[in-house]
C-alpha cells in the first residue's frame, strides 16, 4: 500500500470515529449545543478540555519552533501550561458558580452594561479569530502533505472539513469527540518520540532521554546538540538569552491569554460542581503535559537528525567537525523526506555555490562569515518551514509507514478540534450574547441556532483567507491570539471576581485599553489586520519598543487595562448593592445550580 | 447573618491568602528558576545542561500540576470547614 493510501486511511478512519460520536451524540436542544448538559466528569472534561487546547500550535509548530530557538522559546512550554493555574485558582471556580453559558454574559452581568458585554463580545472575537487563523495555517500544512496537493488547497480543505464538523457538533458531540480526539492526538506524539528517543538515546521516555547521553557520540545529547550547531555558527541550543524582560512578557502574556480565551474558559461551565472545576484545571494540565514533556525533546531530537541527515559524519564521535562539516550530504542522495516535502514548497534547496552538495548554515552570523566563506559555502541553501517538523520527524527518523499515517491524523485532529471549539466561542457570543441577548431577546431557538451557525460560517471564511498569508507560523499567529485574549478579556474577568469596587466604566475602559493598545502594537509590526505589506515598521528587535516582540505586548496590555479600569473606576460611583452581593455570591460554592441559560 | 458574613469574610481570606501562596511558587519557578535566577543556577548541572533549563523545558510544568492539585485539595478543605461547600 502506498504512503498516500495509508495516511488516507487514518485521516479517514478517525474521521468515521469522530462524526460516528457527533452523531450519536447529536445536540438537541441550544443549551446542549453550547455547554454539554452541564454534565461532564472533571477527568473527561480534562482530556476535552486539552484535546480543545491543544491546537495545531501545540501539535504542529511548538517542537518546531523549540527546535530552531532553543532555549529562547521555553516560553511556549511555561506560558501554555502556566496559564491553567491561573486559571484554577483566579478564574474558573467562580465562573462555574456564576453559573452562565459564555464569557460575554458574566462582563455583561458582574458589570451591569450591554456596553461591557458588547466590548466583550468584540475582544472575543478578535482573539478568536486571530486564533483560527494559527489553526487553518496548521491545518493548511498538515493537509497539503497528506493530501498531497498544494500549500493553499491544503487549507482550503481543511476550512471545509472544520465548518462541517463544528457545525453540526455543538457542545455535546464535541465533548466526547474531543476526548476521541485527545486519544488520537496523545498516541499520534508519542509513538513516533518513543522510537526516535530509542535511536538516539536508548532510553523508551522521550522527555527523560533528552536529558541523557546520545548513543551515536557517547556525549550527552544536548552537548553533542551544542557542539554541531556551533560548528555551522548557530547558537548553542541551551544559550541563555539577553532580553530576559521580552521573555518574561512574552510567557506572561501566553499565561494570562490561557485565563482569558473563551473557549476554554467555557469548558469549566460543563462540570456539575465548584470543586469539580477547580479538579478539572488539575485533570486538563496532567493531560497537556503528557504532549508538553515530550515536545521539547522531540524538538532538541529532531534538530539533531535533521543536522546529522545534511552532515552524516557529523553524527557519531567526531575527532574534527571540520571534515564532517565539509563533506555534507549531496543533493541526489537526499532522503525521501525531503523529497515528499519539496512537493508542498515548505522545504526549497537552491545549490548557492553549485557543487550539487547541501550546505545549511547560519549564514546570519557575521562571526561564522569567514569560516563559511573558507568552506566554499555561498550562502545557507536549505530552507525547512518550521511548521513540518513534528510532521516530517517520522520520515526523518525513517519509521515505519504507518507511523506517519497516525501522525497525519493526530495533527488534523489537533487542529480541528481547536478551531471547533473557537468557532463554537464566537458563534454563541453573536448568536447568544449579541443577538438574543441585546437585540433581540424574542428570537425562537430555531433562529438562534441558525445565527450561530451563520456566524460560524463567516468566521471560518476570514480566517481562512488570511491563513491564506499568516501573520507567522502556527503557534506564533496562536500566541498573537492569547496576546491579544490577555491584554482584554482575563483582567476585566478577574477584577469581576477579586474587586467589587471595579464598576462598568471602568471595565469597559480596561479592556478597550487593553486590547486596542496591543491590537495597535501588533499591526504596527505585522500589518493592519494582517495584510502583508501594510505594517508600519518591519518586524525585527531593532524596532521594538524595549525589545519588546509583537508576541510578548499582550502583558503590557494587561497591565494597562487594570490600571485604567482601577483609576476609571475610582473616580467614579461605587457598583450598585445588587452587582457588591452578586460578586460576593460567586466566591462561594455553596448554592451553585447547573449552568443556566437565562 | 452577622456570624455568617465574617464565616464568608474570613473564608475569602483564607482563599487569597492561599492562591498568594501558589502565585509565588507558581512565579518562582517559571519566571524565577527558568529565566531570571537562571544565572544564578547555572553550576547545577542537569543531564548535559543546567537546572534553569531543565525548569523552563520540564520542571515548570510539573510544578504547576503540583499546585492545582494542591490548591483544589485544599480549597475542598476549606469549602467543608467553612461549610460553604455545595
Amino acid at each position: 500500500m502506498s504512503q498516500f493510501a495509508i495516511n488516507l486511511l487514518f485521516v479517514g478512519a478517525s474521521f468515521a470515529l469522530y462524526i460516528g460520536i457527533a452523531i450519536w451524540a447529536r445536540a438537541g436542544s441550544t443549551k446542549d449545543f453550547y455547554v454539554a448538559g452541564g454534565g461532564v466528569h472533571p477527568v473527561t472534561n480534562g482530556m476535552a478540555t486539552a484535546a480543545d487546547w491543544m491546537s495545531a500550535a501545540s501539535f504542529i509548530s511548538m517542537a518546531g519552533l523549540l527546535a530552531s530557538g532553543g532555549y529562547a522559546n521555553s516560553t511556549f512550554l511555561m506560558g501554555w501550561t502556566g496559564g491553567y493555574v491561573i486559571l484554577a485558582m483566579l478564574l474558573a471556580p467562580y465562573l462555574r458558580k456564576f453559573g452562565k453559558f459564555t464569557v460575554p454574559d458574566f462582563i455583561g452581568d458582574r458589570f451591569y452594561s450591554n456596553t461591557a458585554r458588547l466590548v466583550a463580545v468584540i475582544c472575543l472575537i478578535v482573539a478568536s479569530i486571530t486564533y483560527v487563523i494559527g489553526q487553518m495555517t496548521g491545518a493548511g500544512v498538515a493537509f497539503s502533505r497528506f493530501l498531497e496537493v498544494s500549500n493553499t488547497w491544503g487549507i482550503w480543505i481543511a476550512a471545509f472539513i472544520v465548518f462541517l464538523y463544528a457545525v453540526f457538533g455543538g457542545m455535546k458531540g464535541i465533548t466526547y469527540t474531543q476526548v476521541a480526539q485527545y486519544i488520537v492526538l496523545i498516541i499520534a506524539y508519542t509513538i513516533p518520540a518513543v522510537f526516535i528517543a530509542i535511536q538516539l538515546t536508548g532510553n523508551p521516555i522521550p522527555g527523560l532521554g533528552m536529558f541523557s547521553t546520545h548513543s551515536e557520540s557517547g556525549l550527552p545529547l544536548l552537548v553533542k546538540l551544542n557542539e554541531v550547531l556551533n560548528e555551522l555558527g548557530f547558537r548553542d541550543y541551551t544559550a541563555d538569552v539577553d532580553n530576559k524582560l521580552n521573555m518574561v512578557l512574552f510567557t506572561l502574556s501566553l499565561m494570562v491569554g490561557t485565563a482569558g480565551l473563551p473557549h476554554v474558559i467555557i469548558r469549566f461551565f460543563t462540570v456539575p460542581k465548584v470543586a469539580d472545576a477547580r479538579w478539572s484545571a488539575g485533570w486538563a494540565l496532567v493531560f497537556i503535559a503528557l504532549l508538553y514533556l515530550t515536545a521539547p525533546a522531540v524538538a532538541s531530537m529532531a534538530r539533531l537528525n535533521l543536522m546529522t541527515t545534511v552532515y552524516p559524519e557529523a553524527a557519531g564521535q567526531v575527532e574534527s567537525y571540520e571534515d564532517a562539516m565539509t563533506d555534507p550530504l549531496a543533493y541526489e542522495d537526499r532522503p525521501g523526506w525531503i523529497r515528499t516535502w519539496e512537493e508542498t514548497g515548505l522545504i526549497t534547496y537552491t545549490d548557492k555555490n553549485d557543487d550539487g552538495r547541501i550546505q545549511l548554515y547560519n549564514e546570519g552570523n557575521e562571526d561564522f562569515a569567514e569560516t563559511a566563506e573558507a568552506r566554499g559555502w555561498e550562502g545557507s541553501e536549505l530552507n525547512v518551514n518550521n511548521d513540518i517538523l513534528v510532521l516530517a520527524n517520522p520520515e526523518i527518523a525513517n519509521l515505519p509507514s504507518w507511523v506517519i499515517g497516525l501522525i497525519a491524523a493526530g495533527g488534523i485532529a489537533a487542529a480541528l478540534s481547536t478551531a471547533a471549539g473557537l468557532l463554537l466561542a464566537i458563534s454563541s457570543a453573536i448568536s447568544h450574547d449579541l443577538i438574543k441577548t441585546m437585540i433581540n431577546p424574542k428570537i425562537t431557538e430555531k433562529g438562534e441556532m441558525l445565527a450561530a451557525r451563520l456566524s460560524m460560517a463567516g468566521a471560518i471564511l476570514l480566517a481562512t483567507y488570511l491563513g491564506l498569508n499568516p501573520p507567522g507560523f502556527a503557534a506564533q499567529t496562536v500566541a498573537l491570539a492569547f496576546g491579544i485574549a490577555g491584554a482584554s478579556l482575563f483582567p476585566a474577568l478577574m477584577m469581576g471576581i477579586f474587586s467589587k469596587r471595579v464598576n462598568n466604566k471602568g471595565a469597559v475602559a480596561g479592556m478597550l485599553t487593553g486590547l486596542l493598545l496591543t491590537l495597535l502594537y501588533i499591526f504596527t509590526y505585522l500589518g493592519w489586520f494582517f495584510i502583508p505589506g501594510t505594517n508600519m515598521l518591519p518586524n525585527t528587535a531593532e524596532n521594538w519598543i524595549m525589545g519588546v516582540s509583537p508576541l510578548s505586548f499582550g502583558a503590557v496590555g494587561a497591565i494597562c487595562n487594570f490600571i485604567v479600569a482601577f483609576a476609571v473606576s475610582s473616580a467614579t460611583e461605587e457598583p450598585p448593592q445588587e452587582i457588591q452581593d452578586l460578586v460576593e455570591s460567586v466566591r462561594y460554592p455553596k448554592g451553585a445550580g447547573i449552568a443556566t441559560g437565562h | 447573618m452577622a456570624d455568617d458574613k465574617a464565616n464568608a469574610a474570613a473564608y475569602w481570606k483564607a482563599n487569597v491568602r492561599l492562591i498568594t501562596g501558589c502565585l509565588i511558587v507558581w512565579a518562582l519557578v517559571s519566571y524565577g528558576f527558568a529565566i531570571l535566577l537562571r544565572p544564578l543556577l547555572a553550576g547545577i548541572p542537569v543531564g548535559g545542561t543546567d537546572l534553569g533549563f531543565w525548569f523552563a523545558q520540564q520542571g515548570s510544568i510539573l510544578t504547576f500540576i503540583g499546585i492545582i492539585f494542591f490548591y483544589a485539595w485544599k480549597m475542598n478543605r476549606l469549602d467543608k470547614q467553612f461549610g460553604l461547600g455545595e
